[in-house]
């Protein structure tokens, strides 16, 4: 079934781009989306068997961030549907500027979108560090074609920032993959890069090459997860791919790259270099909380605001690890809240993007009288995003604080409510601006984008308001798992 | 010894890369380098290299000797450019910083012991040079053919450390390495003719509109 995971999406993409007809294409996308989705959920009830000799296997972490993924999928290929029924064929008129671009053709957006997706499950299943590699890698090649979907400059620079921050910041990864290789002791060690045999071996590798590939993992894929000072590429990719591609960036990719460095981790920790590799994760964890504070005060592009909110949420869950004890625990349950909140306010961005056809905060007016829905599903991720309760992020966040204070980090912690300060000011001044107020009487009639576009962002808000107001007994066993897993928790 | 020779080689390519500013010339070095790594699987092995070497090394030398530096001259000759006329950092600062970047690696490459299995100082030495002159190269340079050659030159480093030092990775994983770096040059070299046809040239100092 693991390997179905994989082969169902990777197939379905290869046919909607050898096939033609956009109908097909579309049921595709949908039926590959929710086949992914049950097979998931079937994984919640029946361990699926290891594939491939053990390569590929799914455990806690990897269950967790399967399910996040897939689930963030589905409503997103349901917004695709409504998104690429509305985007004309030919000549479209660039919102911001007015000079007219043409979209890639609609099958390499569906194909990509699905490679994508297949990627992204093999990085969630792999337990080879070498596959782990690879997987996170393609889904830098399967991403970059669909930030590029609207064809003009700014997506261009964008993508190019994209692909060679990243490709470098992999290539480094890679290097790190070889370093652990060394680690391995001549005689007596893991034959092999899989998890579970380095993990058996753990005690034996050599510390000084063990570190040193932690180091270059750490820098690889935090440049992947949007790390401050690694993150120069995710403003701009955020912001200008079409708004479903940015919610499956920072939705599902970012996690990917994140899951990346918890199982180098979690073979740090078991070979008892926890320690060094919990300060690097706390310094960066704060530098990008900071980062993600500076820009997100004073920000005048709402796109922008939401991905600078994720530099934000991903140092977050790089401080929850770093303080370990309930912070693991809190970290993790923080990837699944920022996920299911971050995908759905991208969503939304789109929707007032395609209303108020601009990106910029100012000019955007009375989203509550111009698009009720939209509007007070805007104003209930903002809320849910910046931690107010009941929704989830709320709960994920309070319990990395909570860490950082049980495990002697007074000062980070202090720091940190600081720090949510002023991002709750930064985000709620553009976010009530926004909302609130009357709308402009003389402006034209804003096209009606039906409601493929809301019911998927309003799903995703009663995920995360249902997981705050009372979270699944299942959900939190998982959590657990994933945390003792991960050396978090004893 | 004949692998010594290889590394001295190698680490006189990325001097040469650094001092160079004709495009041509450079991705034929990069081409050679892909020649000379791809011969390191080979060398690596005391006695007959085995299938497994045999089949690393064609792959890699096809790809990286060959199947990329064709992609880049094509792409050279599509955009009308053959040098860089103002990189950020001039030539003759950069082989001085390059050879500062030597005497780093040299001193990097002491501190990571024991080595693994056949792996040598010098091995190790050139690895992280070539990486170094890969970064340099990419912040430094304007052209995007000449990031596009940073980051082959970047991945060139990771590979010869690969190949010398671990030997042993597993076949499909290495397949999957030169496939996926295959793609990355492949997405960049179609993001390039994108690059050069919206901006009708190649220079990434102009890619600024989006910040903060």
């Amino acid at each position: 079934m693991i390997l179905a995971l994989i082969l169902v999406p990777t197939l379905c993409g290869a046919a909607a781009f050898l096939l033609g007809g956009t109908g097909l294409r579309r049921a595709l996308l949908i039926g590959a989306a929710v086949a992914h989705a049950g097979m998931t959920a079937l994984a919640w009830w029946r361990t699926p068997e290891p594939a491939l000799a053990g390569w590929l296997s799914l455990d806690a972490p990897g269950l967790l961030f399967l399910s996040v993924t897939s689930a963030l999928f589905l409503a997103a290929a349901f917004y695709a549907l409504g998104y690429l029924a509305f985007e004309p064929h030919g000549n479209v008129t660039d919102l911001e500027e007015g000079f007219l671009f043409k979209n890639a053709p609609e099958a390499v957006f569906i194909s990509c979108m699905l490679i994508f997706l297949a990627s992204m499950t093999l990085v969630t299943v792999s337990r080879h560090f070498g596959l782990l590699w690879i997987g996170i890698e393609a889904t830098t090649l399967a991403s970059a074609p669909l930030i590029y979907f609207h064809r003009h400059h700014r997506s261009l620079e964008a993508t190019w920032k994209y692909l060679l921050i990243c490709s470098v910041g992999i290539a480094l990864a890679l290097l790190g993959n070889f370093f652990l290789g060394a680690a391995i002791p001549s005689s007596g060690g893991a034959s092999s890069l899989l998890l579970d045999e380095l993990l058996r071996g753990a005690g034996s590798l050599n510390p000084a090459w063990l570190k040193a590939a932690f180091v270059l993992m750490l820098i690889g894929y935090g440049t992947k997860m949007g790390l401050a000072p690694l993150h120069t590429w995710l403003p701009d990719a955020h912001s200008e791919a079409p708004s479903v591609v940015s919610a499956l960036l920072s939705g599902a990719l970012l996690n990917c790259a994140f899951l990346g460095i918890l199982r180098i981790y979690q073979l740090c920790g078991a070979a008892g270099q926890g320690e060094l590799c919990q300060k690097a994760l706390l310094t960066f964890g704060l530098v990008s909380v900071a980062v993600g504070a500076i820009f997100i005060l004073g920000q005048s592009d709402f796109k922008r605001l939401l991905a600078y909110s994720s530099v934000e949420n991903m140092g977050l869950l790089a401080v929850g690890l770093g303080v370990g004890g309930v912070g693991t625990v809190g970290a993790l349950f923080h990837a699944v809240n920022h996920s299911l909140v971050k995908g759905m306010l991208f969503l939304l961005a789109g929707n007032i993007l395609v209303v108020y056809r601009t990106k910029a905060i100012a000019p955007v007016r009375g989203l509550l009288r111009r698009v009720p829905w939209t509007g007070a599903l805007w104003l209930a991720g903002f809320l849910a995003i910046t931690g107010t309760p009941p929704f989830s992020p709320f709960f994920s966040k309070f319990l990395i604080l909570k860490a950082t204070f049980d495990t002697g980090h007074t000062t980070v912690g202090v720091l940190l409510l600081f720090l949510l300060a002023v991002i709750f000011i930064g985000m709620a001044k553009a976010c009530l601006s926004m909302s609130q107020g009357a709308p402009e009487p003389d402006e034209p009639a804003s096209p009606a984008r039906g409601w493929l576009t809301v019911l998927p962002p309003a799903a995703l808000a009663g995920v995360a308001l249902w997981l705050g107001l009372g979270i699944p007994l299942r959900l939190v066993s998982l959590l657990d798992a994933a945390a003792k897993a991960l050396g978090g928790l004893r | 010894m004949k692998l010594e020779w290889l590394l001295v080689l190698l680490v006189l390519s990325d001097l040469r890369l650094l001092a160079s500013g004709r495009l041509g010339a450079k991705i034929r070095t990069v081409a050679a380098q892909g020649v000379l790594l791809g011969l390191v699987p080979l060398l690596g092995s005391s006695g007959y290299p085995d299938a497994h070497a045999i089949a690393i090394a064609v792959a890699g030398m096809l790809i990286k000797g060959f199947l990329f530096p064709w992609l880049l001259l094509r792409a050279v000759r599509e955009t009308r450019v053959n040098r860089e006329v103002q990189p950020y950092v001039g030539y003759l600062a950069s082989v001085l910083i390059g050879l500062a970047g030597l005497a780093g690696a040299f001193l990097l490459s002491r501190q990571l012991t024991p080595l693994p299995g056949k792996a040598t100082s010098l091995l190790v030495t050139a690895a992280l040079f070539s990486l170094f002159t890969g970064l340099f190269l990419i912040i430094s340079r304007k052209r995007a053919i000449n990031q596009v050659l940073g980051f082959l030159i970047l991945e060139n480093g990771v590979f010869l450390f690969g190949a010398g030092a671990m030997g042993e990775l597993s076949l499909l994983v290495e397949l999957g390495i030169l496939l996926d770096v295959l793609v990355a040059v492949f997405v960049m070299g179609i993001t390039l003719f994108h690059i050069n046809r919206e901006f009708d040239h190649i220079e990434t100092n102009r890619l600024a509109d989006l910040k903060d």
